[in-house]
């Protein structure tokens, strides 16, 4: 193995490559690094509590967490399909909306002029702080929280698309003029193609925004989904459950994000490869 | 003579007959007339003028090279030729109609490949016959035969990422020809290139134009290019743009790079270079 810290042999007799490391690909070093350190990290944890004996109400070990985990199956379940069903509504309406309405400012010049600069001001307000109002209008139930998630997916997708579908270069423009090609041509074979890698931007930014979204609408009012049941569960002093609910949220939230980035691979390989 | 050889020949071979177009006048050669042409841009701090009164006629078939040091207005002469941007004052004629929208007569390649990055080096062929609602049948048949001439058979799959780029150059010029346009316009295509792929794809595009006879307006900065690849080199100078002089190339065709090694050749780049003053 050459090794970069011995002063290199201005004569070698054996044959050696000079071994250039892929950048791209992981190691298994790459792969076990994090996960030995998170291993460390969750026995000093474990050790710091029952040493300390913190009480598990405060600070549950990580095996009373996994005991939540088990005991607690059936109800974490349940609760993260709810939360799912809510992120996962409530994008869908975004991307239904929110593209077409990236696409008629970037055609329309003088809905641009009246429209994108309010979008951007609006952009600013913290839609979680709208969401105890939607509860206020519309309820309890699962349709305020659909609406947080659509509000704060709702801006960078519209952002992003319209970036993208404005961001053809001056070359490519001059290219499909010199063929007099209509604006539903250049639309279909240029504009929309070139905006996708921007799309996806958009959608990874708002599927994390989704999550977050989701959870805030159940902290605000609700009977069910993983923001109730953390609420829920440490006003009782369940303070495991809490946790085990916080490690389905995580998980959720990275599989959704990654997800999202198959999807991007599959879609625009052009783009990803670069 | 030889030029009206080459016609015949061109029409012999069939490639890029008017059979490809299914509507207009097809791969009829074209003379191109500029008078009087003037652009100026006025900005906030000032009027410029790209270009001022600007003479020049272009013959059936010729190849013309258009240099001058940068600023001197030969993209912007191009660019009006083309109609993608308009004269201030002044008109061009083609076949004595003026020009005043894009025609699918002509052909445009630029300095950068331009290739569409999720489109197959194929399909990026393909595009002005999808936008020109071309016969696709044939379209596809004649992009093979080009990516052929140029040397790309093998890569019609491939992505314009994964190609060199004099290759997708070379992809660039099959693309302007694709629907057999009788002008084909050049804006520094291989300036972006090594001065080997450079000299290579200059005498790849003498052997295209001796198989497929056209008009062609080529753009450069470099002068030897210029004299090795037209039959008249229309000298710019800059500020404000305007032609100092045209010389006539009498080289014999076809034309090879040791050309550059005669006395002619040297007295012609040394003329060039004392009209567009930088020596």
């Amino acid at each position: 193995m050459a090794n970069p810290a011995v002063a290199p042999a201005t004569d070698a007799a054996e044959f050696e490559d000079e071994i250039i490391v892929d950048n791209r690909k992981l190691s298994m070093l790459d792969v076990a690094a994090p996960f030995v350190t998170f291993v460390i990290l969750l026995l000093v944890w474990e050790g710091a509590a029952v040493y300390f004996s913190v009480p598990s109400w405060l600070l549950p070990a990580p095996t009373e967490i996994a005991k939540a985990f088990v005991e607690w199956r059936g109800e974490l379940w349940y609760h993260s399909l709810v939360t799912l069903y809510e992120t996962l509504a409530g994008f869908a309406l975004s991307i239904v909306l929110a593209i077409p309405l990236a696409v008629m400012i970037v055609f329309s010049p003088i809905l641009r002029k009246c429209i994108y600069p309010l979008l951007l001001g609006l952009q600013s307000v913290p839609k979680v702080a709208i969401a105890p109002l939607l509860a206020l209008w519309i309820g309890f139930g699962v349709l305020p929280k659909i609406l947080v998630v659509f509000l704060v997916c709702f801006f960078p997708i519209v952002v992003s698309t319209a970036t993208g579908l404005a961001s053809v270069s001056p070359a490519v423009m001059d290219l499909i003029r010199s063929l007099s090609a209509s604006k539903l041509q250049t639309f279909i074979k240029i504009r929309f193609p070139t905006a996708v890698p921007h799309i996806f931007v958009g959608l990874k930014i708002a599927i994390t925004f989704a999550v977050i979204g989701a959870v805030i609408g159940e902290f605000v009012g609700a009977e069910s989904g993983l923001g109730y049941l953390i609420l829920a569960s440490s006003s009782q002093a369940r303070t495991p459950v809490a946790f085990a609910a916080l490690v389905v949220l995580t998980i959720l939230s990275i599989v959704l994000f990654y997800l999202m980035e198959l999807i991007e691979r599959l879609a625009v390989p052009w783009a990803v490869n670069e | 003579m030889s030029r009206v050889l080459s016609l015949a020949l061109g029409k012999v071979s069939g490639r890029g007959g008017p059979s490809m177009l299914e509507s207009g006048p097809g791969g009829s050669p074209r003379k191109v007339t500029i008078e009087h042409l003037h652009k100026t841009y006025l900005t906030s701090s000032g009027r410029t003028v790209a270009l001022q009164d600007v003479n020049l006629t272009i013959g059936k078939d010729e190849f013309i090279a258009l240099v001058g040091p940068s600023g001197c207005g030969k993209s912007t002469l191009l660019r009006i030729v083309s109609a993608l941007i308009r004269p201030s004052k002044g008109k061009i004629l083609i076949d004595g109609q003026p020009v005043l929208a894009p025609s699918n007569e002509v052909g445009i390649v630029f300095q950068q490949a331009v290739l569409l990055p999720w489109r197959s080096v194929l399909d990026n062929v393909l595009l002005p016959a999808e936008i020109l609602k071309l016969d696709m049948g044939k379209a596809r048949k004649r992009a093979y035969d080009l990516l052929n001439m140029v040397g790309l058979s093998g890569f019609e799959k491939r992505y314009p990422g994964e190609l060199s780029g004099g290759m997708q150059q070379r992809a660039a010029i099959c693309r302007a020809l694709i629907h057999s346009p009788s002008m084909l316009l050049m804006d520094e295509p291989f300036a972006a290139l090594d001065a080997m792929t450079r000299e290579e794809l200059g005498l790849e595009l003498l052997r295209i134009w001796a198989l497929e006879k056209k008009t062609i307006v080529f753009v450069t900065h470099n002068i030897p290019e210029a004299i090795l690849l037209a039959d008249r080199v229309v000298a710019m100078s800059p500020r404000p743009g305007r032609i100092s002089e045209i010389i006539e190339v009498d080289l014999p065709r076809p034309r090879t790079l040791d050309m550059e090694f005669l006395p002619e050749f040297k007295s012609y780049s040394d003329r060039v270079r004392a009209v567009i003053g930088h020596a």
